[in-house]
């Protein structure tokens, strides 16, 4: 060991040297960053720049040439990112309130700019949020609040998205798509709408009930036609006759023994000898 | 350094061939230094001695005479004795010091070992059935490879990243159990909870196109669920039927949207699992269920009345028409029989009076208890005030 040491180490230094040299002047750029050289302040070269629809392996990334020393790296990410709105009050133009929390997404697309005017996609982040923050308000204020609740299908996003990507062009940065992730009654509206709903319910409830009982009506009412049709088909067929037997019936009810159930008592029934059930009593 | 190989024996050995290019050199080295440490380790007394300064001058530089490389080399040895030489003061420390030495020829080994273990770690992946994996050449996406076994290149040129791809990921919303209360297109608002199955379609995508794809399916499904209820009624939200139309609903959009962004990601499910309406109008949505019930036990009463009623008309119009044909068979004789027999019956039951015509009867007036005969069966009479009428039967 010390021999190898000894005997090579001009070798072994320079060999030191050239490895930290190498090291100081290649760098690796992976696939989710761009890497922008900077020398003395001033935006050189870019490696691995985001290109739309670039398939991943035919991109900028992988291992690059640099000046160690004479030139910096930047490392900025080349994915997606997402701006998170705090949640604020958006008021309709029906003067309704809503509570909006919505995101953006965006991605870096000239690095060389961003570097200029932010210098971290934290920075970026931290300037397009108040952007956001205010263009949602402004775009949905124009809004009814019934649109408000469905802006996702409305033109709402898609003019926001312009507008906040007019202002992210600034940054290098490209706003790829704008959503509203919530939208919340403020306390006070949630309070009146539980009380609306609640009236609701109870509406609901007493037209059910009046139903319930106009269905029982209706029923009982046809149930009632349909017997007095069945009456009618079987006793029109001979009215007289239908007058005798009800009457023989009806004799047989009231003055009869009556029913076990519910038993007549005796009477006393006073008959004139002109009855005609007493015809033959008189003339044979 | 001679002194402190030889209790080690083997190690020593170990060393001088680790140091091979030292040769002849080293080797008389060690035969000299073979001397001096016997008595070293039997007779205490000779560690002063031994203070590093002297004895190992006194025994090598001597037999050494052959070349300056020896020379030096001795002197190298020196050098280090010297620095070892703080060892022997201290007792404690002294078992320490045959160490070292090991140390300086074992340690290049063990750092070939740990290099070539690194390596080969680093260079042979077992990737799990349900595992892919993305290997990057120097940061540079080179390929993606399949479970099983598959050898790259060793760390750090090329890596591997071995994600789980096929299994399904579960996201909660929410993910603990507070209400979560959502808009409905007619205002009113409903306590929702729901899951999000996805797993990674394409890993590329996945690794390299989102900041944070686990954070994005969340804030997509919540963007997506709140769209769909938002055109949907609060009945439609709370029925069934609606549920499934809003789960497909939410499912479609979170894809279209994901696909938007390249993320590689694929939804493989959206599963509403509660949805309420808010606890604080709970008793109102329980007096509408009430209501129902009512209303329906309404309408199952009316319909046992109706058939009921429907039944005896039934009953009695059959029966008319039974007595109907017989009558027609012979009318003048059916009806006289059926007059008498009734009458009959009637007059049979009751007591009967026939009572002159113009005579003056005096019946007594029954007690007004009419419907209570069993109270005094016999006794209670009622006048049939105008039996003159009945003849009109006929």
């Amino acid at each position: 060991m010390m021999s190898l040491w000894h005997d090579y180490k001009a070798a072994w230094i320079a060999a030191g040297v050239v490895a930290v040299g190498l090291m100081m002047s290649t760098i690796v750029v992976s696939e989710d960053e761009q890497a922008v050289v900077v020398q003395t302040g001033r935006p050189v070269r870019v490696y691995n720049p985001y290109v739309a629809n670039a398939d991943y392996g035919q991109t900028g990334a992988g291992v690059h040439w640099r000046i160690p020393l004479i030139e910096q790296v930047i490392r900025i990410d080349k994915r997606l990112l997402s701006v998170d709105m705090q949640q604020q009050q958006v008021l309709s133009t029906d003067q309704q309130r809503l509570n909006v929390d919505a995101y953006a997404r965006y991605r870096i697309v000239d690095p060389v700019k961003m570097v200029r005017s932010a210098g971290t996609t934290e920075r970026v982040t931290q300037q397009l949020e108040p952007i956001l923050s205010s263009v949602v308000r402004q775009e949905l204020g124009k809004r009814t609040f019934q649109s408000l609740l469905t802006a996702e299908r409305g033109a709402a996003m898609e003019n926001i998205r312009k507008l906040l990507d007019r202002e992210a062009a600034e940054y290098g940065a490209q706003v790829v798509d704008v959503r509203i992730k919530r939208a919340d009654l403020p306390e006070g509206a949630l309070a009146a709408a539980f009380v609306r709903m609640e009236a609701g319910r109870q509406e609901e409830a007493k037209t059910i009930t009046a139903q319930g009982q106009r269905d029982a009506q209706i029923i009982r009412a046809e149930a009632d036609a349909q017997a007095a049709k069945i009456y009618a088909d079987s006793f029109g067929k001979d009215a007289q006759f239908y007058d005798f037997y009800r009457a023989m019936q009806s004799y047989s009810v009231s003055f009869g023994k009556g029913t076990p159930e519910s038993p007549n008592g005796a009477k006393t029934i006073l008959l004139s000898p002109d009855n005609a059930y007493l015809n033959h009593f008189r003339e044979p | 350094m001679a002194g402190r190989n030889s209790p080690w024996g083997g190690g020593g050995d170990d060393g001088r061939g680790e140091d091979g290019s030292g040769g002849e050199g080293s080797d008389g080295a060690d035969a000299s230094g073979g001397q001096p440490e016997e008595p070293q380790s039997e007779t205490p007394e000779r560690k002063g001695p031994r203070n590093p300064w002297l004895p190992s001058g006194d025994g090598t530089p001597p037999r050494r005479s052959a070349s300056i490389e020896d020379i030096f080399r001795g002197r190298g040895e020196q050098r280090r004795t010297g620095g070892g030489g703080g060892g022997p003061r201290m007792p404690g420390g002294f078992p320490n010091l045959p160490r070292r030495p090991d140390g300086k020829s074992w340690l290049p080994l063990g750092i070939g070992a740990a290099v070539l273990v690194v390596l080969g770690f680093s260079s042979v992946h077992m990737l799990g059935p349900k595992e892919q994996g993305v290997v990057t050449t120097l940061g540079k996406y080179s390929r993606t490879v399949d479970s099983g076994v598959s050898v790259t290149l060793p760390w750090p040129i090329e890596q591997v990243k071995v994600v789980d791809t096929s299994s399904f990921k579960v996201v909660m919303i929410p993910d603990n159990e507070n209400e979560k209360l959502m808009l409905t297109s007619d205002k009113s608002l409903v306590d929702l909870s729901y899951l999000v199955r996805w797993n990674i379609k394409g890993l590329k995508d996945y690794t390299f196109r989102l900041a944070d794809p686990d954070e994005t399916v969340q804030e997509v499904a919540e963007a997506a669920m709140r769209a769909s209820i938002a055109q949907v009624s609060l009945g439609q939200a709370l029925s069934g039927a609606g549920r499934a139309q809003v789960e497909q609903d939410v499912g479609e959009r979170m894809q279209r949207i994901l696909d938007f962004y390249r993320s590689g990601i694929a939804i493989q499910g959206v599963e509403i699992k509660k949805a309420d309406p808010p606890a604080k109008t709970k008793g109102a949505f329980d007096n509408v269920n009430v209501a129902q019930q009512e209303a329906e036990r309404d309408r199952s009463q009316a319909r046992a009345a109706a058939q009921q009623v429907i039944a005896r008309a039934q009953g009695e119009a059959t029966a008319f028409d039974k007595v109907y044909e017989e009558y027609k068979l012979a009318p003048d004789v059916t009806k006289r029989r059926m007059y008498y027999e009734t009458m009959e019956r009637v007059l049979s039951d009751n007591d009967t009076v026939v009572g002159e015509k113009g005579a003056n009867t005096v019946l007594p007036l029954p007690p007004m208890q009419r419907r209570a005969p069993v109270a005094a069966p016999g006794d209670i009479s009622v006048s049939a005030p105008s039996a003159s009428d009945s003849a009109g039967a006929q």
